[in-house]
């Protein structure tokens, strides 16, 4: 297990689409958003946590049609298939080193992009603390929406179709935290909302990727 | 005609639209289910002749 | 056939031969239903005192939101039943019922911007009740998608079902977590119209009958549509016979 997840952060940095392209468009998103809204910082810090919580997502989201695509494409999913690993620890493996090459390096990109937006500096803690417990659903979610799309030739945008609406709680209660923290109010139950999300997702949705993953390759 | 007073366009708009719907999944439903039909009618035809 | 059980409808043949006699006169009752509850309740109920004559949408706007969500829960039902005991007309009954679905939900959504833009002044609100039915409609979305791109039937099936259990989770989630979310944000918006304690009886009944009319379209529909579906799936497979032979 420790050796898959290896490989596939080590697949994943060599070919540098990981990491370079969520940041890339995480950046970009960041800096429309002033473009599009005008620059009035006021106005930005009201809606900086929300417009960081999507970015973040659609970033993630961007990344999740080569979190199963290479190894179908190759055959090495067969081979994992047969392996005496499960296919739901395989899910679970992809799933991790998604969020460890796409959730962390946004996670760790968050404050500089905050800053960008001026969101009040009292809400970095939570917004971070947001996404943290927050990202780890978004791979999870993206890698059952990658398994129900991968044996299709152009599955991307259906994979975005398929996804985006499984993302809504986690958008709403993540976004919603950093939001209250950035009105300096109590944030506890959408916190504690969120981790639930996130702990329900990753107990469950692995045994539905896998069973996908099954359909798909029998 | 009921008198429907200053919202009649607001509720024959609704009727419409729905009824517009409703007839277009109707008529969409049958003349799929017609085509089918015909298209399995000839292919088990030929099945037949075929022996 | 000589244990009777429901199971003997998952049977193809049976289906189709039973459905034969059982759809025409569904269809008839939903039509009649349908004109008799909405003429009685387009021409034969007064205008509300508040609400003028819009309340007349509401002959169309509760049953057509009782459909967008019944429908789905059909789907979760046939879905599981494909999951647990593969019977191949329980997947292709959830096939047939998305597009239905979609229309319901569709309607609901036109028929409610159009109440609401007299009665609370706007279109559109991102209150609880709307946005969760526009969620619905997404999930609806990405189901018939699936459906349609995937070419094998049985793949296709199985990715379907397992979207759908996923999907009612997930959408059952985000209806609180709007729900949530419009707490002491906005004033809590009074657009429900709880039936039993609002409406008066003489809405109340061609209600009940258009509520009746919707129940039976939907059913007519769906078994209309699923025989069209097992139809067609035979075409496939005489196709690829022919294919390989």
């Amino acid at each position: 297990m420790i050796a898959l997840l290896l490989r596939d952060l080590r697949l994943a940095i060599r070919a540098g689409g990981g990491f370079g392209l969520a940041l890339a468009f995480f950046l970009i998103v960041t800096v429309l958003v002033p473009l599009s809204v005008g620059p009035q910082s006021d106005r930005l810090a009201i809606i900086a946590p929300g417009m960081l919580w999507l970015g973040a997502l659609l970033a993630c989201l961007l990344s999740l049609d080569r979190l199963f695509a290479l190894d179908w494409e190759d055959g090495s999913l067969d081979l994992l298939a047969t392996s005496p690993m499960p296919l739901e620890a395989v899910a679970m493996v992809k799933s991790l080193a998604h969020w460890l090459t796409t959730g962390l390096p946004l996670i760790l990109a968050t404050p500089v992009f905050a800053l960008m937006l001026n969101l009040p500096g009292h809400a970095f803690s939570a917004l971070l603390l947001s996404l943290l417990l927050g990202t780890p659903a978004l791979s999870v979610i993206g890698a059952f929406g990658a398994a129900l799309t991968v044996g299709l030739k152009r599955g991307g945008l259906l994979l975005s179709l398929l996804v985006l609406p499984l993302y809504v709680p986690t958008l709403v209660f993540g976004a919603e935290m950093a939001r209250r923290a950035a009105e300096t109010q109590t944030f506890q139950t959408p916190m504690l909302m969120l981790a639930g999300i996130t702990c329900g997702t990753i107990a469950l949705l692995p045994f539905a990727s896998a069973a996908v993953l099954r359909a798909n390759l029998r | 005609m009921p008198n429907l007073g200053k919202y009649a366009d607001a509720v024959l708009s609704a009727y419409a639209v729905t009824l517009t719907l409703l007839a277009a999944i109707v008529l969409l439903s049958l003349w799929r289910s017609r085509r089918v039909r015909a298209e399995l009618q000839k292919l088990e035809e030929r099945h037949k002749s075929d022996g | 056939m000589s244990r009777a059980s429901i199971w003997e409808y998952a049977n193809p043949r049976t289906f189709i031969t039973t459905t034969d006699k059982v759809l025409p006169p569904i269809a008839w009752a939903a039509a009649a239903c349908l004109i008799v509850g909405l003429v009685w309740g387009f021409f034969f109920t007064p205008d509300d005192f508040r609400q003028g004559s819009t309340v007349k949408i509401i002959y169309l706007h509760v049953p057509a939101a009782m459909m967008a969500i019944n429908a789905w829960l059909m789907m979760l039902v046939a879905s599981i039943i494909w999951v647990v005991r593969r019977h191949h007309v329980s997947a292709l009954a959830a096939r047939a019922a998305a597009p239905v679905g979609v229309v319901m939900t569709l309607i609901t959504l036109f028929t409610g911007a159009i109440w609401g833009e007299p009665m609370w002044g706007t279109w559109w609100a991102w209150d609880p009740r709307l946005t969760s039915f526009l969620i619905l409609f997404l999930f609806y979305l990405g189901y018939v998608a699936l459906w349609s791109a995937i070419e094998n039937d049985e793949t296709a099936a199985d990715l379907t079902s397992i979207l759908c259990l996923v999907g009612s989770v997930f959408a059952l989630l985000s209806r609180y977590a709007v729900n949530f979310w419009n707490q002491g944000l906005h004033q809590g918006a009074s657009l429900s119209l709880d039936k039993e304690e609002n409406v008066a009886d003489v809405f109340y009944f061609p209600l009940l009958v258009c509520i009746a009319g919707f129940v039976l379209l939907f059913l007519a529909l769906v078994l209309m549509r699923t025989r069209t579906e097992i139809r067609a799936r035979r075409i496939r497979a005489i196709m690829a016979r022919e294919r390989h032979a």
